[in-house]
């Protein structure tokens, strides 16, 4: 793995961006870029980023970027991929940097088909499992119970299992990461960038404005949907699936943190422990933790 | 140039390869579908030297061409109907970011009921986009006006993107000779691109899109605005070099046939506008005093040819065949607006027909025009708006 001084000095999100205290989607892109050391042209559908990028007439990022609409991210990838292939410069990274909701829900389909094309590009979803950027509603990655001002008693259904469904695309890479892991997350850009093909990246992204935890728990938060299971790193080159060693440890459920410490630091499962603490709901929760192991493993091993 | 015997969709596939475009991205609808079809083959046999996207939607089209054009490339697609209108968002964004895409539209009915055949209503409705728009009455006209379409597009006076729209079925489908002209030959008129544009380039990185707040934002409007207008004096000089150089003329903005001393004139989009002459012809042979204007630029709309001609003549028969519900034809009202702050205002009757397919024949013009001709005799205008051959 990556030490921290190897990675490259030059910033690529710049000063002056507009993100929120906290955030953890800038942090991700941060280690992202530096991986790709700014041979990338990025594209950026409706999300967090359109706004953390900053405004007209000037720019937080130091790479290209292409602002897209809402469902049109991959699509918009493909004409960018098709154009550097005309101007033979197939060497620069088309990348998608998306949030959940123009991922899982509206940008789904030019997703897949730019998939099932066998586009060369990478698609990052950075996901906070909510649609934050216009005020936390529920999404198809919202996970269940947690509130968001679309379900305020906390959404009835979990999350859709996102990964299968990019996996049933056979990309030529897959990976999930963390936040709040960083080198881990950086390694994984840096095989992304050597591997022609469609990439798929899906970053965990705790994010304090949605989740209603204290700005400076956001590393505390992301590391804790680690240890308790909720959050499994793992990568997929081709069809060679490995765990990634900060998830392997958590395979053996006895070594996990009961879920009730990833869920009570956060705003967003308040109704879990008040007015009183509704064990059920909690060990539903729980029981969702291994069932998403036993499908993860079940598929790829 | 050469001549060569197709239908305007395969002629549209061949004015991409003339043009060197650089990424198609499309997908099929009838009755654009053979434009793709043939694409594909030419791309295939190496023909067409460009990237062709076979993507999964019409949205995922003009967004891969938005892609493709912002990263410095001659982009094209091809759609219909309701695929035109699933690219709303996208057509609306490609004129904000000034993309000089162009777009061939095959003008088909609007869902439901289902109907392939012609009505002007899917591009009609996306006259507000920002996008340069064209409607044809040939195949010859087809083909040539693309290859013009990327020269207007691509000016740095305009910067907007073009589409071309041809009648379903009554083109695209029917086979007619038109003259091809090779890549070589189109170089001198069209060079191979260079973006005169943004780009995406990570060399030269800058950002496209990022909010703009209000004390800017209309400024960017108004230089779309200005951009549009700006090719109602390019693309007249346009024409002309392109008549120079293979003499091929079209006829302008508006392509007039025996309106010089017309005291009646029809106006239509579209192959009604051909259709049109030899109804002319028909009634000038019975000493009737008309004219036919074929609107060829919708937008922007030619205000000043339009009151350059109300100056002159006595009604207007304006045949849309498309309606703005409750409104009526789409393009009576602009002539009717065009001529509001004008000195010459003549009768503008308002006729709407030939949806869903239905035929428009000579017979059927003449009778407008008849029509036309008995109001300006008995000073009386009648209906404002008339709906021809409607069933009782």
């Amino acid at each position: 793995m990556v030490a921290i001084r190897e990675m490259p000095m030059k910033e690529y999100v710049l000063k002056g961006n507009a993100a929120c205290a906290g955030c953890m989607d800038t942090l991700s892109l941060r280690h992202a870029l530096k991986a790709l050391e700014g041979d990338v042209i990025q594209v950026v559908p409706a999300c967090c980023t359109s706004v953390i990028q900053s405004l007209w007439p000037k720019s937080g990022l130091g790479v290209p970027v292409l602002n897209t609409a809402f469902m049109a991210a991959a699509a918009t990838a493909s004409g960018v991929r098709a154009a550097l292939k005309v101007k033979g410069r197939d060497d620069t990274q088309v990348m998608v940097w998306a949030g959940d909701g123009g991922t899982f829900d509206i940008g789904i389909q030019a997703l897949s088909g730019a998939f099932e094309r066998r586009t060369d590009f990478l698609y990052v979803c950075y996901n906070n499992q909510v649609y934050s950027n216009t005020g936390t509603q529920r999404s198809g990655a919202t996970p269940l119970y947690a509130q968001t001002t679309t379900t305020w008693y906390g959404k009835t259904e979990p999350e859709k299992m996102l990964d299968l469904v990019v996996a049933a695309h056979e990309p030529a890479y897959q990976a999930t990461a963390n936040a709040a892991y960083p080198r881990d997350l950086y390694d994984k850009f840096r095989r992304a960038r050597e591997i022609h093909g469609p990439k798929f990246i899906h970053i965990f992204i705790p994010c304090p404005q949605a989740w209603n935890y204290p700005v400076e728990k956001g590393v505390e938060v992301g590391k804790l949907a680690v240890e308790t299971g909720y959050w499994i790193l793992w990568e997929r080159i081709g069809d060679e699936f490995r765990l990634s060693p900060q998830s392997k440890r958590y395979q053996d459920p006895s070594k996990r943190k009961p879920i009730e410490e990833f869920l009570k630091l956060q705003g967003r499962f308040s109704r879990l422990f008040k007015p009183k603490k509704d064990e059920k709901k909690i060990a539903e929760l729980q029981a969702y933790v291994q069932h998403r192991w036993d499908i993860l493993l079940r598929t790829f091993t | 140039m050469k001549t060569m015997l197709m239908s305007a969709n395969y002629a549209a596939a061949r004015a991409v390869v003339s043009a060197r475009v650089e990424v198609v991205a499309a997908y099929p609808i009838t009755p654009a579908t053979t434009v793709p079809e043939q694409i594909a083959l030419l791309d295939e046999e190496g023909i067409y030297k460009g990237e062709f996207i076979r993507v999964e939607s019409e949205h995922s089209a003009m967004f891969a061409c938005i892609g493709a054009s912002s990263a410095g490339a001659r982009a094209f697609t091809a759609t219909s109907s309701n695929g035109l209108l699933l690219m709303d968002e996208a057509l609306h964004w490609a004129a904000a970011a000034r993309l000089p895409i162009v777009l061939a539209n095959i003008n088909r009915s609007v869902s439901p009921s289902w109907n392939i055949h012609v009505t002007h209503d899917d591009s009609m409705s996306k006259r507000d986009t920002g996008w340069i728009q064209f409607y044809v009455a040939s195949v010859d006209e087809f083909y040539h006006t693309i290859i013009q379409a990327f020269r207007l597009a691509e000016d740095e006076r305009v910067l907007m993107p073009v589409m071309v729209s041809a009648d379903g079925f009554v083109l695209s489908h029917t086979v007619s000779p038109f003259d091809y002209l090779e890549p070589e030959e189109v170089d001198e008129f069209l060079p191979p691109y260079k973006p005169p544009h943004w780009v995406m380039d990570p060399d030269n990185p800058i950002s496209h899109g990022n909010i703009v707040f209000p004390e800017y934002y209309q400024e960017f409007r108004y230089q779309m605005h200005e951009g549009s207008k700006n090719s109602l004096k390019v693309y007249p000089e346009i024409e002309a070099e392109y008549k120079k150089l293979f003499g091929k003329y079209f006829g302008g903005m508006i392509a007039q046939h025996r309106c010089d001393d017309a005291e009646v004139v029809f106006t239509a989009q579209g192959t009604v506008g051909a259709e049109a002459i030899d109804a002319v012809d028909e009634l000038r042979e019975q000493g009737y005093k008309v004219g036919v204007a074929r609107i060829r630029m919708y937008r922007p709309f030619p205000v000043e040819e339009i009151r350059k001609l109300a100056s002159h003549v006595k009604a207007f028969a304006s045949f849309d065949r498309g309606v703005s519900y409750g409104f009526g034809g789409h393009a009576a009202n602009d002539i009717r607006a065009a001529l509001y702050h004008s000195p010459h205002r003549p009768f503008v009757k308002s006729y709407i027909g030939g949806l869903g397919g239905r035929d428009v024949t000579v017979e059927d013009i003449k009778e407008i025009i008849l029509a036309t001709v008995r109001a300006v005799e008995t000073g009386e205008l009648g209906p404002e708006e008339t709906w021809h051959d409607l069933l009782e």
